[in-house]
């Protein structure tokens, strides 16, 4: 019986048998391709699922916004006032990534902007977050590039704004490289779409690019499966998979969202559903089974770029720049003839019907007769063992202690400690990277990288916008899974919270090894234990996300990467609080604790290339307190400006404040406390703020209302960052370190 | 009743709603025009905004050069109707001929988006008149094909003419020649800019309002006329 290729497209045994059970027969040779990479890993969640339950939960407490869309769908909806609704989800797109850097990233972005686009909703920003191996390896020098680019061309080319993300580096991802891309979209409510094909008769329309052979098995055999053995993308196996990688057409896709909106617009279709991972095989089986219906589709109208294509193929193809919509035959004349304005291919492939059977024939010949909900609901769900990894403890205890790592000591030794650290690929400007991306299309940013959170306006009149942050520590999460997570959520949340926003929903992209390693399900299943708590904690519902396996090279796993998104709302934008320190004789004052954190800290990984003890202290309910000190801070005027202290810790915080405002600071540590810990530690919930003179009290009393621990740190002024009593650096000198380094590395 | 000022969109426009965010500001009536269409609706001035019209996979600008739109706004402009070509803009006006020259790719091999000091050099065309020459103005750059080549006696007779419309200073972020980032036809009427204005009108959103001086200028010609 067993004479079907299923090994070769990413079943395993068991799971070939029960497609017989399923079907009661043999599949086709189409219908055994359609389940395999409908029961992949990345399409099934089959071992993430009994996990993800948690994070449902978070959003079904009730409690921070009110969802008109959650996890699910292909992207949650926010209702953020006003009769305005935002959507926003992040995804990642790492092996494609590697094995071809520039198509593997363009098509990420191109990816998740279909994900929002098939909610009804505007595209109006991306960010991305990236990680790669030492940013001095070779293969790097490859790879960062060709990922930048491949961002950069796709996202401007279909004119949304990048206005942040996150870069990072470690031996880990050398050979496995991460690219998270988020896009936020913004509707109004009635422009909500549903991804369910319903009303028998009804025509299923293929709208946007030809099918090509691209992308064959990219969910299964590229993203299900780790890549067999060290090497750049460049090696035999590398090459071997290139087929599976998608190529990416911007221009097809902007004109493409711009069609769709318009169908929107018009109300001309019932249902629609963005083509990405499985492809023509996802969007039928998951639009029937969610509308509880069957489809017959002729599979030779799909217009194909290879006629000599095979029927699965096409089935299968993850060719980019498609969607499916389901329009009642009265208005079809109408949407072939708005796609024809835009120069958009539609073909009508096939029709709703009753019979709860998905039926799909090439030239006449029936290839598939299946259960639609077989494929897209009733894959196999896996309780993968766990297993607390046996290095963990050791890890634990190997605490950064000043016995074990030597600490700079003298106002000499800590200046040049600073100047290595702002300079080191960990902690230098990213502006290499974000100056190839637009942030100013749309005509809507208000604030975008460096800042901690871009901020977006969504209505001109009434200034609501909403901020944005993504965050992940993979060196947190190695050490503490589910405290690393939580620290992640932490950052974004602190980083929306600075701007004045009110945090109000929670995206997530959970980057990890494979899910046979037992060692990486324990972290995987801490990880969601700490962002389902941290939610909780926080009241904020997760309303959607992605997750990432097989992100390993032969047994050897990434450090696990959990990378969280955190929207926030602004009622009014133009009380937004940047991060620049730009008017001479400002306060400064320190919101929070600092306690001697040093594991997993960007000093031990920079300086001593550590990583052992724990991660700093997770503490939300401070976090809490923290931003509401921030959103009152903003809403009343108070706040000249504010910055998240993380990475780095103090000391970068500054230098990174005081290069974007364009002034000096005069700093005083606080007396009592080592200044290697004050100025390099990484506590959590601490901010750096900015304030005029005149609104000093009334900021501390503030402060003091919300319980948050405020302590002067100094005042604004001077072409230099002068931490008293110990060093000074002129700007111009901390210039030259922080910007020099990507140029330097990559051209 | 304010004039109108037509915004062109292509497919893979991307900044034209911006454009008639900025002509609204400086108190015009921006009016949409759409590439297939070759009427231009009774407007009195044209911008063609940044983008990559038609995916741009030829050369910038080389496809919508001609399209049913380009006719009219060609002949339009021959007449001396005042016409702003920004970025992909700029692009299809040298592609056009409406302008001398051509955009290559950045010297950096780079897209480059980064807030660009600029001088003005021309304060007598249909866009600069707001602004007086030696002016510097703070404005969005972001392409990357923004590299102004031309021959040498083309150049020489921009510079004679005073047909270079603004300079970037503080560095050349694209190795283009004389370091030009407008240029101007012979009468004024036809300004190509690889700098974005209309990302400059609101210091919420921009580097600056500098930007906004582009559109003022156009539309107090329109009223003195």
């Amino acid at each position: 019986m067993i004479d079907q290729p299923f090994a070769a497209l990413g079943l395993k045994e068991e799971e070939y048998l029960r497609i017989h059970t399923v079907l009661g027969r043999r599949p086709t040779a189409t219908e055994l391709a359609m389940y395999a990479v409908m029961w992949s890993e990345h399409c099934s969640y089959k071992s993430s699922r009994v996990h993800l339950r948690r994070l449902a939960a978070t959003a079904r407490a009730g409690a921070g916004a009110p969802l008109l869309a959650g996890m699910g769908d292909n992207a949650g909806v926010v209702d953020v006032g006003g009769g305005l609704a935002v959507t926003f989800k992040v995804e990642s797109h790492n092996h494609p990534s590697f094995v071809e850097p520039y198509q593997g990233a363009a098509t990420g972005v191109g990816g998740i902007v279909r994900d929002i686009l098939a909610m009804g909703a505007r595209p109006v920003a991306v960010m991305d977050s990236l990680r790669f191996g030492p940013a001095d390896a070779p293969d790097t020098a490859r790879v960062l590039p060709g990922v930048v680019g491949g961002v950069a061309g796709y996202g401007n080319c279909l004119g949304l704004p990048n206005v942040g993300g996150e870069v990072g580096f470690d031996p880990s991802y050398a050979g496995n490289p991460l690219v998270n891309a988020l896009c936020l979209g913004v509707l109004r409510h009635e422009q909500l779409q549903r991804a369910a094909a319903t009303g028998e008769g009804n025509a299923v329309v293929l709208l946007g690019a030809r099918t090509g052979r691209d992308g064959i098995g990219g969910v299964s055999v590229l993203a299900s499966a780790t890549f067999a053995d060290e090497g750049a993308g460049g090696s035999s196996a590398g090459r071997a998979q290139l087929p599976s990688v998608q190529v990416g057409d911007p221009f097809t896709e902007k004109v493409l969202v711009e069609c769709c909106l318009e169908l929107f617009a018009r109300d001309l279709v019932v249902g629609v559903q963005d083509l990405g991972g499985a492809g023509l095989t996802c969007a039928l089986s998951e639009t029937s089974a969610a509308g509880g219906v069957g489809m017959r589709v002729a599979l030779e109208r799909v217009p194909l770029r290879e006629t000599s294509m095979a029927p699965q193929e096409v089935l299968v193809s993850e060719s980019q720049e498609r969607m499916l919509a389901v329009v009642r035959p009265a208005a079809v004349t109408e949407v072939l003839d708005l796609c024809g304005r835009w120069g958009v291919p539609a073909t009508v492939v096939g029709e709703v019907t009753a019979t709860e059977r998905l039926v799909v024939t090439w030239h006449g010949r029936t290839v598939c007769d299946v259960p639609p909900a077989s494929l897209a609901d009733e894959g196999p769900v896996y309780e993968r063992p766990l297993c607390r990894p046996a290095d963990q403890d050791q890890l634990v205890a190997d605490e950064p202690t000043a016995q074990r790592l030597l600490r700079p000591r003298t106002g000499a030794e800590l200046r040049a400690t600073l100047l290595r650290m702002i300079a080191s690929p960990e902690l230098c400007a990213r502006s290499w990277i974000t100056d190839q991306y637009d942030r100013y299309v749309q005509g809507n940013t208000v604030l975008a990288q460096p800042e901690d959170a871009g901020v977006v306006r969504l209505d001109e009149d009434s200034g609501l916008g909403v901020a944005l942050a993504l965050d992940g520590n993979g060196r947190f999460a190695r050490l503490d899974p589910y405290a690393g997570t939580q620290l992640a959520l932490a950052e974004a949340w602190r980083n929306v919270a600075v701007t004045g926003a009110r945090p109000l929903a929670v995206t997530d992209c959970l980057n990890f090894g494979s899910p046979e390693d037992p060692a990486v399900m324990w972290q995987f299943a801490e990880a969601v234990r700490g962002l389902a708590e941290g939610c909780a904690a926080l009241e904020l519902p997760v309303t959607g996300g992605n997750v990432s396996f097989y992100n390993s090279t032969g047994a050897t796993a990434i450090n696990p990467t959990p990378v969280v998104g955190v929207l926030g709302v602004l009622d009014d934008v133009t009380r937004r609080t940047p991060m620049g320190f730009a008017t001479e004789g400002e306060a400064l004052l320190l919101l929070g604790s600092t306690r001697e954190e040093f594991g997993g800290s960007a000093w031990a990984h920079v300086e001593h290339g550590h990583l052992g003890g724990r991660p700093p202290r997770v503490e939300l309910g401070a976090e809490r307190r923290l931003a509401e000190v921030l959103i009152a801070g903003s809403r009343d005027g108070v706040l000249s400006a504010a910055h998240d202290l993380s990475e780095g810790g103090l000391a970068q915080a500054l230098v990174e404040s005081c290069l974007r405002g364009g002034w000096g600071s005069r700093i005083t540590l606080p007396a009592g406390v080592d200044p290697f810990v004050a100025l390099f530690a990484e506590s959590a919930a601490r901010v750096a703020v900015a304030v005029a003179p005149a609104v000093v009290s009334r900021f501390t009393e503030l402060c003091g209302q919300h319980g948050v621990p405020v302590s002067p740190l100094g005042v604004v002024g001077g072409d230099d960052l002068d931490v008293e009593g110990l060093f000074r650096v002129p700007l111009s000198e901390l210039r030259t370190a922080y910007e020099g380094t990507f140029p330097r590395l990559f051209g | 009743m304010p004039s109108r000022v037509g915004v062109v969109t292509f497919p893979g426009s991307l900044d034209d709603v911006d454009a008639q965010r900025a002509i609204a500001m400086a108190g015009g009536e921006p009016v949409p025009l759409w590439h297939g269409d070759a009427g231009l609706r009774d407007v009195d001035a044209v911008v063609l905004p940044g983008g990559f019209s038609y995916g741009d996979y030829l050369r910038c600008g080389a496809i919508a050069r001609f399209s049913p739109v380009m006719g009219a706004v060609s002949d339009a402009a021959r007449a001396g109707m005042p016409v702003l070509g920004i970025c992909n803009g700029f692009q299809i006006l040298c592609e056009s001929h409406l302008l001398p020259g051509a955009l290559t790719r950045n010297a950096g091999l780079h897209f480059v988006c980064r807030d660009q000091r600029l001088r003005i050099e021309n304060a007598d065309t249909a866009w600069t008149s707001a602004y007086a020459v030696g002016q510097q103005v703070l404005v969005p750059l972001k392409s990357g094909e923004g590299r102004y080549v031309a021959d040498a006696r083309t150049v020489r007779e921009l510079d004679d003419a005073g047909r270079v419309v603004a300079r970037y200073v503080d560095g050349n972020p694209n190795g283009s020649l004389g370091d030009i980032a407008g240029i101007a036809n012979a009468e004024g009427n036809v300004v190509g800019l690889m700098p974005h204005p209309e990302h400059a009108i609101d210091l919420l959103t921009g580097p600056s309002a500098d930007g906004l001086g582009f559109f003022s200028s156009v539309l107090s010609a329109m009223v003195a006329a």
